[in-house]
């Protein structure tokens, strides 16, 4: 058994280290910054800054007393357009801005109007995190809840695990059928079906994965479930364990460990890659990845990729150690609703090494290419 | 559309209304029906000091289809509560749902424990009980009222608040109509919320494609869409929920309903508009007429005039008009992403209709919303310039390696799942235009031109200064401060009892954030005349950018902080704030 998780790990290590090295982010924290605090604009006659660039000559307000920037407008026939705004500092004396205790451009030249509003620093202008001040003694002075001094205490205990309940942990159930599929072009035709869903809050979640194919005249060639505790450890990876259950008509159901990673790569890859230790100590792996790209906004173009690999021999399901067999699609999908996309695409698989041997050896294709036609949905 | 059946529509509507029939609109309060000659005392609007509200179901129809909808009164929008300055407010709320309800009365100044909130400041409304609010109006202003339980708020449930000043109002104007500005599905927001968990591009509709690359549509190079793939962000995510489901409402009525407020050419028409929409920032204007913005987030502002501008969720602006021609006018309302719009008409009678213009190009996001605005020598991408290449290739390699380091927040940030980005250098974003409308050629709103009108009365130095940063994870649809949900049992953020503090607002994020703090106002720092800083309730933090605020504390009690988003909120994107001591509270 120990043997057996230590190859698990070798096996997967290279699996983990992909997606670490997709998910790091970068600890530099001077690589890209430019200067800590931005200085003082100079006015600039862009269309966006309304005070910079106006002609004041053409039209009236300049020297207009500050309370009232209309003087000198007739507000009756004003142009809806290309007038340049009443100006609301105009008239002011900016100097008086100088003593103002927190203007971090208290001196500079005030003479332009496209003086922006002050550039408080945070924590991005000084690097290393730097602690902020505490509040005084007395804001922690006094009840926990204020509300307990007007309402029973009952009720608000009751109303405050309401509002946390309410504001955060959301709770929600998806069922996503990514392939639902009849292929053509085999020996025979053939269907398939690729599915999963969740369960559970943005961190926790319960996850099952089903898969199978068979042909439509031999029935059921082989089929998966797996059910996995997943756990978001990024913003766009879940790690999830648990176990596969398969069933296999002609010979034996294997039940599985699963070690895996879902998620999504940069440029929008969706990835899952897992490992699987079954109980007759055979370890395998299996890396999808798809992409979508949009053609229009309802059609969608998948690519979509998939590799099977084994830590050795395991002759009785014809699979060969190393890299066993590739899986490579091409899907054309239509969304008539987001939920709802049938979809037509080729399907070219491949086996290779050992498990390339094992069906040629029984007068199999180690080659095969289908054209499908299914659906994709959820809801 | 077609202008024959409109036409014909609104003649009919005309007629009943000319035939004292409003009635037979139903659903909408007499302010809000279509035809509307104005707010006059002697509609029936609310009025305190006591007012019964009644939550409850009732079915809502637009654009030829019934929903379900969560009404105040039966109505779709609540009916319009009128108010002084000064007065005693008395609020009676009765809850005939089946569940919990409450209503929380935004951006008005009272105790905490009136507030509305459940969970923070009371219990909530239980089915069939009655909660009795009462507090003093101690303002004047726009303002609205919401439900803050669950999230009913985006199946109906808000309406308009404006209360008469004490003294004499600032802005001189003839008429007023008040434009309570949504967005309705007839998809249930648990529903939209549950799709946005599992695709959150859901709802989108204008993702970049090859055809739009090739055709050069996209408006974006090969490089720079390399670029937005490498970090797994979509330039095209504008809004999270849009027009493909959304029907844009003004007062409750869709495009082709067409909402009409009347005028006598010469008069100065205040419009009082909010923004009570669940998911849409609007961009606001009436083609042919300048608006002057004279109140922002009901704080009365020195006047500017302008040509269009931009409408969080959650913010008031009220603007005065002068038509003086005889015609009428379109008031357009559309959705940030362009996905759709909200149309009313301002016109001197009814059936009198203006053109409406067709919806403009969708925006594309640039470095500058990915935080980068901020950078030495990128300001002119911040500055909206659409033409980035001279700096795309030589800072984008190093760019995308930075996007999420955990160095450019502060320490107790959780740089996590739930965060996949950190804005690396955000720029100041008050000074500019807001997204989508950086190239328009027209006077465009900006918040450094809000000036209040009266001085602010803190004008001591903040004491200390502090940076909470919007985070979320587009991917997974989750959302939080500093890198956490609220449902992760997160601190409260303490600040002492009028304590004067710097709070700078940094948005690691491609959204806008409407930020709102409840029972305060806080003073926006726009570099402008000098005491006299806007105040608001509600301020948007435009994508990759930042948003510094003075605060002074003077509240005492709990009050919710968050994203007006009603999912970001929903998703996490919420905090409790605490002033303390409570000693001499008010209640």
């Amino acid at each position: 058994m120990t043997i057996s998780f230590l190859r698990l790990a070798v096996a997967t290590a290279p699996l983990f280290l992909a997606a670490g090295t997709a998910t790091a982010q970068p600890q530099d924290p001077h690589a890209g910054h430019v200067t800590a605090p931005a200085p003082a604009r100079t006015p600039a006659p862009t269309p966006a800054d309304p005070h910079a660039g106006h002609d004041t000559s053409t039209t009236a307000p300049s020297p207009a007393p500050a309370v009232d920037p209309h003087a000198g407008h007739d507000m009756s026939a004003t142009p809806a357009l290309q007038t340049p705004p009443a100006d609301p500092h105009a008239g002011h004396d900016m100097s008086a801005m100088s003593d103002q205790a927190a203007d971090p451009h208290a001196g500079h030249d005030m003479s332009g109007m496209a003086m922006g509003p002050p550039d408080i620093p945070t924590s991005a202008n000084d690097p290393g995190r730097s602690p902020e001040a505490a509040p005084p003694p007395a804001a922690s002075r006094g009840p926990a809840h204020a509300a307990d001094l007007y309402f029973l205490q009952t009720d608000m205990v009751a109303a405050r695990r309401l509002l946390i309940a309410e504001n955060g942990d959301i709770h929600t159930t998806a069922v996503i059928i990514d392939r639902l599929e009849a292929g053509v072009g085999g020996d025979e035709d053939s269907y398939l079906w690729d599915a999963q869903g969740w369960i559970g809050g943005d961190i926790n979640r319960f996850w099952w994965k089903s898969e199978g194919e068979g042909e439509f005249g031999d029935g059921l060639e082989e089929a998966e479930v797996q059910a996995l505790y997943s756990r978001a450890i990024d913003p766009f990876w879940d790690l999830q364990a648990g176990v596969r259950q398969d069933y296999r008509p002609d010979g034996e159901d294997v039940t599985h460990l699963v070690l895996g990673l879902q998620g999504l790569a940069p440029h929008w890859f969706e990835v899952d890659a897992a490992a699987f230790l079954s109980t007759d100590g055979d370890l395998t792996a299996r890396v999808e990845a798809e992409y979508d790209q949009r053609i229009t906004q309802r059609l969608i173009l998948q690519p979509r990729i998939e590799v099977d690999l084994a830590a050795s021999d395991i002759p009785e399901i014809e699979i060969g150690s190393g890299v066993s067999s590739l899986e490579a699609g091409l899907r054309l999908r239509y969304e008539i609703r987001k939920e709802f996309a049938p979809y037509v695409g080729v399907e070219w698989s491949r086996a290779f090494g050992r498990s390339r041997d094992f069906i040629e050896a029984r007068g199999g294709d180690a080659e095969d290419t289908n054209f499908v036609v299914g659906l994709k949905a959820w809801f | 559309m077609s202008s024959l059946r409109l036409d014909r529509r609104t003649l009919l509507r005309g007629a009943a209304a000319g035939g004292g029939l409003l009635g037979l609109q139903g659903l909408m309060p007499a302010w809000a029906q279509t035809g509307s000659p104005g707010l006059r005392s002697d509609l029936p609007s609310l009025v305190g000091p006591n007012i019964d509200l009644t939550v409850g179901h009732s079915p809502f129809s637009v654009g030829g289809r019934t929903g379900h909808a969560v009404t105040v009164n039966g109505l779709l929008p609540a009916p319009l509560l009128r108010l002084r300055e000064g007065q005693n407010a008395r609020l009676s709320v009765t809850n005939t749902l089946d569940e919990d309800t409450s209503i929380h009365w935004h951006g008005i100044l009272l105790p905490f424990q009136m507030d509305g909130v459940p969970g923070i400041s009371f219990p909530g409304i239980k089915p069939r009980e009655t909660f009795v609010y009462e507090f003093p109006v101690k303002q004047a202003g726009t303002y609205w009222y919401h439900s803050h339980s669950g999230l009913q708020e985006a199946m109906g449930h808000y309406g308009p608040i404006v209360i008469d000043p004490a003294g004499a109002e600032p802005a001189a104007y003839d008429r007023e109509h008040v434009l309570v500005l949504s967005d309705w599905s007839f998809m249930h927001p648990h529903e939209i919320l549950a799709r946005l968990k599992k695709s959150p591009g859901y709802f989108n509709r204008r993702r970049t494609t090859l055809s739009g690359l090739l055709s050069g549509s996209d408006g974006m190079s090969l490089e720079e869409r390399r670029m937005w793939g490498e970090m797994r962000m979509d330039p095209r995510d504008i809004s999270d929920v849009n027009g493909t489901t959304y029907t844009y409402l003004v007062n409750g009525h869709g495009p082709d309903d067409n909402w009409t407020g009347l005028f006598r050419p010469g008069e100065r028409v205040r419009l009082r508009i909010i923004n009570a929409s669940a998911m849409s920032i609007f961009n606001v204007r009436i083609p042919g007429l300048p608006m002057t913005v004279v109140q922002a987030d009901g704080a009365d502002v020195r006047p500017v005039e302008v040509d269009e501008f931009q409408i969080a969720v959650a913010e008031t602006y009220d603007v005065i008009v002068r038509p003086t021609d005889d015609r009428a006018y379109t008031i357009v309302s559309e959705a940030i992403d362009r996905s759709g719009m909200g149309r009313a008409t301002l016109a001197p009678r009814l059936g009198m209709i203006a053109e409406v213009p067709p919806l403009r190009e969708v925006p594309t996001l640039t470095m500058a919303d990915m935080g980068m605005g901020g950078m030495a020598g990128m300001d002119h991408t911040a500055m909206g310039h659409p033409t980035v290449e001279a700096s795309t290739t030589t800072s984008m390699d190093h760019v995308a390696m930075n996007m999420r380091d955990p160095d450019n927040a502060p320490r107790d940030m959780a740089v996590g799942v739930g965060v996949d980005m950190v804005a690396m250098a955000p720029a100041n974003s008050l000074g500019q235009r807001p997204l989508g409308l950086r190239d328009v050629d027209h006077r465009v709103l900006v918040y450094t031109d809000l000036v209040s009108l009266r001085p602010n009365t803190d004008r001591r130095p903040p004491s200390r200064s502090m940076e909470i940063h919007l985070t979320g994870n587009m991917e997974r649809f989750m959302w939080g401060f500093d890198g956490r949900k609220f449902s992760e049992l997160v601190e409260p953020i303490r600040f002492e009892r009028n304590e004067r503090v710097r709070v700078t607002l940094v948005n690691d994020t491609m959204m806008g954030h409407p930020i709102h703090l409840h029972g305060h106002f806080f003073e926006l720092v726009t570099g402008g005349p000098e005491g006299h800083q806007p105040l608001k309730h509600t301020v948007n933090v435009a994508p990759g950018s930042k948003v510094t605020f003075d605060l002074t504390a003077d509240a005492p009690g709990d009050w919710a902080f968050h994203c007006h988003m009603l999912m970001h909120m929903h998703a996490g994107m919420f905090n409790v704030v605490t002033v303390r001591p409570m000693d001499g509270a008010a209640g």
